[in-house]
């Protein structure tokens, strides 16, 4: 049934929402990984910039024009600062009126030749080497004349490489890092999302079969529709269920009633006739009235029994005092056949645990038949008595026996015995003292007696 | 016996009041609760016998208001419903038994019996017949100073001789009365009872006389 049940739906719910989390967590991942990485080299070329760009400056600034030609100081300061970034090389160029006075000739030029001591910054290849170039330019008065000077510096950025690198793995380990910490956090938060659904379908489970109270298990906001959707569910059975019993009630009622007139009728006609033949049609009349009516009420019993035993009412229940109330209401009966009804053991009470209704059901039912089965003026006796923990009632008759009829036989819907032929009865009493005993934890027993008759024997739980 | 019967089927009414009536009870007959609670206004019962599903009420809760208000007539309720939990509630509602429909007159009869025994005879209902007198209450019948007892079959089969002394009843018209149509008996079953009451009888100018192929009838001198 389970298993049914997983076929009918598909893919699980948590392990997608699982997917998703860890798909999400792999992007975020990675994109953090360019984003630091990104933010490095950034931070790597604003920084060699900003010194190259000092330098450059500070090389120009330094440019002094005198009478015979161009002073140039490269300050070692200078250089030590561009030093600081790391193993990078440095070159660089500075031009006069388009001469290249001192330098590496060949060191690229910017494609917009700067105007100002503001430095412009570019990337070129040179000599099998990434260059980030900075290039500044000025005009001097040399021989007294103004000229344009041109000075560029270059460096490797071997260093910056190096730092962006670091950075990076550090990106990428912490990316990772992520990731692996989103597992068990995704299997943790799908787990605290499908809980409350576990719980509340725990919660329905553990209901009897019959238990058609609401569901009013704590559940997230979410989860309502599913649960009132449920609970119209439940309430529309539950009124299924309430009409049946009452169509039932009103069903026999209204079988019932004519059934009485055909029999009362059929029993004054028979009381006038005369005519032998008449007569016998009468009698099978009222026989097949009685049959009918019989079973009728049986069914009404099976099914009461059957919808009780699903919700058993447990309560004390003295098993002297129903006997002798089931004794009473059959007092009449017994008398019509002359059949001494008497009680053995009644002097104690004897308590069990129980739905009263069910057991009262199957001790009529037995003493009814032993009543039935019974040959006139014999005796039927209900003995009660306890043994290993068990209540025990015993209705024993002297009457016709099982004429080997086994228990299962008996016991089973609408079978009867082979011996009762010319009895009324629907098959259904038996069926319904075993289902009592079986819904109680108690046994259900027939055996003959020694000298002919039936001993029924139930026993319950002792309380 | 006075009986009042509380049915709404009209129908089924009309047999049962016929039937009791050819066992020489009176019956009235009210269709609803509120002509059952004139009746009991105007006159008095031995018994009520009252249907439960009536068109102006349950018949439980009717019970229960009269047994409040002090009536104490014996009732046996006529219930449809079968089922243990509905004859519970008609014991707790005040009723003093219940019959189920569709029930057998003899079977009514030993409940009313039964009922009225146990409330202390209701109304006497001793009848003199011949030198005898007999109470199917008690089920004795008294001869001089002497009381008999009699067994259930006897009484019934004394009964319905009683009914109408003189007249024969045919051996099947016996059997039909005195055994259930659910129990198969024999010809001279309906022989052993006669027998048994005769001897009961014995010593009384009252006889059970066989009238040769036709049946039984009593008679006194």
């Amino acid at each position: 049934m389970k298993h049914d049940i997983a076929g009918v739906f598909g893919a699980s719910l948590r392990r997608k929402m699982v997917l998703q989390l860890l798909v999400v967590a792999a992007c975020l991942a990675v994109l953090l990984y360019f984003t630091i990485r990104s933010t490095a080299d950034q931070a790597a070329e604003a920084t060699q910039d900003a010194i190259l760009g000092a330098a450059t400056t500070s090389i120009a600034e330094q440019l002094r024009g005198t009478e015979d030609g161009v002073e140039i100081d490269l300050a070692y300061a200078t250089f030590s600062m561009l030093g600081a970034i790391g193993q990078d090389r440095l070159f660089y160029r500075i031009d006069i009126s388009g001469e290249t006075v001192t330098g590496y000739d060949d060191l690229p030029l910017p494609d917009d030749p700067p105007t100002s001591l503001a430095a412009s910054f570019y990337t070129r290849d040179y000599l099998d080497a990434e260059l980030r170039i900075a290039a500044v330019a000025r005009s001097m008065v040399v021989a007294g004349r103004s000229v344009p000077v041109l000075v560029l510096v270059g460096q490797t950025r071997m260093g910056q490489a190096v730092i962006a690198d670091r950075l990076a793995n550090r990106a990428a380990l912490l990316g990772l890092g992520f990731f692996v910490l989103a597992v068990p956090l995704s299997l943790l938060s799908a787990g605290s999302v499908f809980n409350p659904i576990n719980r509340l379908a725990e919660a329905v489970g553990r209901r009897g079969p019959r238990d058609l109270r609401p569901v009013r298990h704590p559940a997230p906001r979410e989860l309502a529709p599913l649960i009132g959707a449920l609970n119209g569910f439940v309430a529309r059975l539950r009124g299924a269920l309430a009409q049946t019993e009452t169509f039932i009630a009103e069903a026999a009622h209204h079988i019932r009633t004519p059934l009485s007139t055909v029999r009362t009728q059929a029993e004054i006609a028979l009381r006038q006739s005369e005519s032998e033949e008449t007569r016998t049609r009468l009698r099978a009349i009222i026989r097949a009235v009685e049959e009918s009516a019989r079973s009728a009420s049986q069914l009404l019993d099976h099914a009461m029994v059957l919808y009780r035993s699903d919700q058993l009412e447990a309560e004390d229940v003295d098993l002297v005092e129903l006997a002798r109330h089931v004794a009473r209401a059959f007092g009449p009966t017994a008398e019509l056949k002359e059949l001494s009804l008497h009680l053995q053991g009644d002097d104690a009470p004897l308590m069990t645990r129980g739905d009263r209704l069910l057991i009262e059901s199957a001790l009529r039912n037995l003493v009814d038949n032993a009543i039935k089965y019974s040959p006139p003026e014999s005796e039927v006796v209900i003995a009660l008595s306890q043994a290993a923990g068990m209540a025990v009632v015993e209705v024993r008759d002297q009457g016709r026996g099982l004429s080997g009829a086994t228990m299962p036989q008996l016991a089973a819907r609408f079978s009867r015995g082979g011996n009762v032929a010319d009895v009324v009865g629907s098959g259904l009493g038996l069926t319904i003292v075993t289902e009592v005993a079986a819904a109680l934890g108690g046994a259900f027993r027939l055996t003959p007696r020694d000298g002919g008759g039936t001993c029924a024997s139930l026993s319950l739980p002792q309380r | 016996m006075r009986f009042l019967l509380v049915e709404d089927n009209a129908e089924l009414a009309r047999s049962v009041c016929d039937l009791l009536g050819l066992d020489g009870h009176g019956v009235d007959w009210a269709a609803n609760l509120a002509d059952a609670a004139d009746c009991l206004a105007v006159a008095s019962y031995d018994l009520i016998l009252l249907d439960i599903m009536l068109p102006d009420g349950d018949g439980r809760r009717f019970l229960n208001d009269r047994r409040r208000g002090g009536d104490e007539t014996p009732v046996i309720v006529m219930t449809a419903r079968s089922a243990v939990s509905d004859r519970v509630t008609v014991l707790d509602s005040g009723a003093d038994d219940y019959i189920t429909k569709p029930f057998d007159l003899t079977e009514l009869e030993a409940r009313v019996r039964a009922v009225l025994r146990r409330r202390g005879g209701a109304a006497q209902t001793v009848r003199r017949y011949g030198d005898l007198s007999f109470n199917p209450l008690t089920a004795t019948v008294t001869i001089g100073a002497e009381a008999r007892d009699l067994r259930n079959r006897e009484l019934r089969l004394f009964e319905i001789l009683l009914a109408a002394p003189d007249r024969i009843f045919s051996k099947d018209q016996l059997c039909d009365r005195l055994f259930s149509y659910a129990e198969t008996v024999s010809d001279n079953a309906i022989e052993v009872y006669v027998g048994r009451l005769r001897k009961k009888l014995s010593g009384s100018q009252v006889r059970i006389e066989t009238v040769r192929g036709l049946g039984y009838r009593l008679t006194t001198p």
